[in-house]
């Protein structure tokens, strides 16, 4: 007589590793691909496109390998009809990290990169990559926090006071952690700052400067930003405010926030099928009081203020 | 049968009526049952035999009609009719172990009740059911009587004042069949157990009850003596239905 | 083939180095995993013993359950997002109470919510294949209603390990709601699943293969001691 009591079976234990696998399998979530960037920001912690390794360029294009900010930002979408109008040239935008933005000018597969890493910059054109270097513009950071403000910062013209005191009341930092240019800069001020960037105080949260700044508005705490992906999220940021760097890029008073653009031409003795004609031509044109008056106003209209400073040196001269 | 000092009336049912929906299994049922007495229920599968025992485990309440015991109904759900309750108990045709040892099966009344020396209690009442060697076994590990007669053991350490039979015997072999017997028999002398049997087999019935009832359609047509149910049934219907299981 | 092998390597090295920061990851893991699934078993286990010894299960909590069952994990953590957030319904209270967001306490509450109906829905299914024969027997022995919930779990004991080993699978392996709520601070709220995604996005493959080597290996482990645990409880 069969009795209703069993003990457990092959069929149950498989049913027990089905389940756990089932389940496993529901709840694994595809790898997250990069948030959106706010239109406005610098390079997201992750560029996910693989750098390019060949890019074919028309005979009437070019190729400019740039940092996502002046791509997502949309400076260059703004700018660029102008440039291909006047010289029947087509550009192709290629917009990476910074590094990669390098990268590709060190392998020859860009002609000419406006890029945001002056140390970087420099060690390019002197290892031979790249010639010409000129200013072309910057935009800057700037330290949010709580309203309240609880390390007393508001108001310091000197970002690393003002992280000295954070540290000093273990006042809570956000961190984007990611190793993006803007947590390389970070890390840097801290490092200026002569404190290190560690304790409980300390939360390196390993995402874009969007999430970094909804986390920070949650938590009450400080963080480092760009302007321009503040300027495009305060309006849902309401626990936070700029304590140091002041309203606009003209206000910035601290020259450690300020973070410069530079144009390179890719150095045509060492890759002869760069189109160092095409390249000369974007670098002069980028550089001219002209464009240079177009990248002063952009943003204006929709913030109130521009989201880059021009700064060539045909600026520079016109507006002493 | 011998008289174990049969008295009152422990149960008593008035039109008792039990309906599923539109179809009823029990209809109309009135007898008393006596303190003391073993009554076996006869009759063809459908009969409402098994559900007569449900209401009478207090496992579901009457849809009409009376069920009293020691005069007063009992409600299935109450917690303050939970003492009374536990004064009966069931053993099924199947015995239902719990995936434990012979003795925590036959311990689990006890602790149900909380009561002290469970697991002693339970040996003891295994050591009557002439299964005391296999205490510590797992319940799936016994053959079919065994397991019956751990189900008995179960149901009576607990000492309750009715048990009720569900064809327990219905598919063992005659040693088993003759040990579940005499258990049961025991117990009457012991504590004079009210038993009520169902069973389909009338030479049990003849063996067992005091009193023989006879259910066809929910209704119970014939409640007699036992001699005088087999050897002179008032009801047609009875007198039929003993001579077609005599012919079967 | 190469970053396999190399995250193969790696995670060995990670585990034996005694890496704090990875033992750190693993321990909040572990923590946030096993206490929502504690929390979730807390409730689920009773509520699906409830709805499993019910003749007539009622409609709106089987439909409440399946669809909770069906909540992708990213949609719930974003409703819990949305409710402790500092604007949120909860959130704008402060009352002392409601985990803040982007705290150990706040994927415990996603993950629990995730364990609930998960663990709910098992159990019930388990209660349900109990023996009917035997509920009734146990019932006919004098039980409660409440000690035939306990006996019919303990004989359904292996569909509440399957409920449980499941429930621990489904939440340490969850990515999209702990990285909501939780916000992925390192050595805080840093679990296995969100640092597996900054170091995939950051290009250190090997040491994401490495963290996704812990995690297997840590779902491996969990489920065979469940599975043993098993093995020896359907004896007891």
């Amino acid at each position: 007589m069969a009795i209703s009591n069993r003990s457990p079976t092959g069929p149950q234990i498989f049913a027990a590793l089905a389940t756990f696998v089932l389940l496993a399998g529901c709840a694994a979530a595809p790898p997250a691909t990069p948030a959106p960037t706010a239109p406005p920001a610098t390079k997201p912690a992750v560029s996910a496109a693989p750098t390019p390794t060949s890019i074919v360029a028309g005979p009437n294009e070019m190729i400019l390998s740039t940092t996502t900010s002046t791509n997502d930002t949309g400076l260059l979408a703004a700018l660029l009809p102008d440039f291909e109008a006047k010289n029947g040239i087509k550009v192709k935008v290629v917009a990476v990290g910074t590094g990669a933005a390098l990268k590709l000018g060190e392998d020859g597969n860009a002609d000419v990169v406006l890029v945001h890493a002056r140390a970087q910059e420099d060690a390019f054109v002197a290892a031979g990559f790249g010639i010409n270097r000129r200013d072309v513009m910057y935009n800057d950071f700037i330290l949010v926090g709580p309203a309240e403000d609880p390390a007393k910062v508001a108001g310091l013209t000197s970002v690393a006071d003002a992280l000295k005191k954070i540290a000093a009341a273990g006042a809570p930092f956000i961190s984007r952690g990611d190793k993006s240019g803007t947590n390389t800069k970070e890390l840097e001020l801290w490092k200026a700052a002569g404190i290190e960037a560690a304790g409980p105080w300390y939360n390196a949260i390993g995402q874009g400067m969007g999430q970094t700044l909804t986390f920070a508005n949650e938590r009450g705490g400080y963080t480092l930003t760009d302007r321009g992906t503040w300027l495009a999220q305060a309006s849902k940021l309401k626990f936070l405010k700029v304590l140091v760097g002041g309203d606009s890029i003209a206000q910035n008073k601290d020259k450690a926030l300020l973070n410069p653009y530079g144009v390179i031409q890719v150095n045509p003795a060492r890759y002869p099928s760069v189109k160092a004609k095409y390249a000369e031509a974007f670098s002069a044109w980028i550089t001219s009081l002209e464009t240079q008056e177009k990248i002063a106003a952009f943003g204006q209209s929709q913030y109130g203020q521009p989201l880059f400073y021009a700064d060539s040196e045909a600026w520079r001269k016109a507006h002493p | 049968m011998a008289d174990f000092g049969m008295g009152a009336a422990l149960f008593q049912l008035e039109s008792v009526t039990r309906c599923y929906g539109a179809r009823c299994a029990v209809s109309g049922v009135t007898f008393d049952l006596r303190r003391g007495e073993t009554l076996a229920l006869v009759g063809p599968s459908g009969a409402g035999k098994s559900t007569l025992l449900r209401l009478l485990n207090f496992l579901e309440a009457p849809s009409s009609g009376v069920l009293h015991f020691e005069g007063r109904p009992i409600d299935p759900l109450a917690s303050s009719d939970l003492p009374t309750r536990r004064r009966v108990t069931t053993v099924f045709q199947r015995p239902a172990l719990l995936r434990q040892s012979a003795r925590e099966n036959v311990a689990y009344g006890l602790r149900l009740r909380g009561l002290d020396n469970a697991l002693a209690r339970a040996d003891a009442a295994l050591e009557r059911v002439g299964l005391l060697a296999r205490a510590g076994d797992a319940a799936h590990t016994l053959s079919g009587g065994e397991a019956q007669r751990v189900a008995l053991a179960r149901a009576l350490v607990i000492e309750p004042d009715v048990l009720l039979l569900d064809e327990p015997t219905a598919n063992l072999d005659p040693a088993n069949v003759r040990l579940i017997e005499a258990a049961t028999l025991a117990e009457r002398r012991a504590r004079g157990l009210t038993c009520v049997w169902v069973t389909h087999n009338l030479a049990q019935a003849r063996r067992v009850a005091d009193r023989v009832g006879l259910m066809l359609d929910g209704e119970l047509v014939e409640l007699a003596a036992a001699d005088h149910f087999f050897d002179a049934p008032t009801d047609p219907r009875a007198a039929a239905y003993v001579i077609g299981e005599r012919l079967a | 083939m190469d970053d396999l092998l190399k995250g193969l390597l790696g995670a060995l090295r990670l585990l034996v180095s005694a890496d704090p920061q990875v033992w750190g990851i693993i321990g909040t893991s572990l923590r946030v995993s096993l206490t929502a699934l504690g929390l979730g078993a807390l409730l689920g286990i009773p509520a699906g013993a409830w709805l499993g010894l019910r003749v007539k299960r009622p409609r709106w909590a089987l439909a409440l359950l399946y669809t909770a069952m069906g909540v992708p994990p990213v949609v719930l953590g974003l409703l819990v997002y949305v409710f402790i957030s500092r604007s949120g319904i909860l959130g704008s209270l402060g009352l002392p109470f409601i985990p803040r967001l982007f705290t150990v306490e706040a994927m415990i509450v996603a993950q629990a919510l995730r364990a609930l109906p998960l663990v709910t829905t098992l159990t019930m299914s388990a209660v349900m294949g109990v023996d009917a024969g035997l509920k009734q027997q146990v019932l006919a022995l004098g039980a409660t209603r409440l000690q035939l919930a306990a006996v019919v779990l303990r004989e359904a004991r292996t569909g509440v390990v399957v409920a449980l080993v499941g429930g621990f699978a489904a939440l340490i392996s969850e990515v999209g709601a702990v990285m909501l709520v939780g916000g992925n601070v390192a050595g805080q709220t840093r679990v296995l699943t969100t640092a597996i995604v900054l170091e995939t996005g950051q290009g250190n493959f090997d040491r994401a293969l490495a963290l996704g080597f812990v995690l297997l290996t840590l779902a491996f482990v969990g489920n065979l001691l469940l599975t043993r645990l098993q093995a020896v409880s359907a004896h007891g």
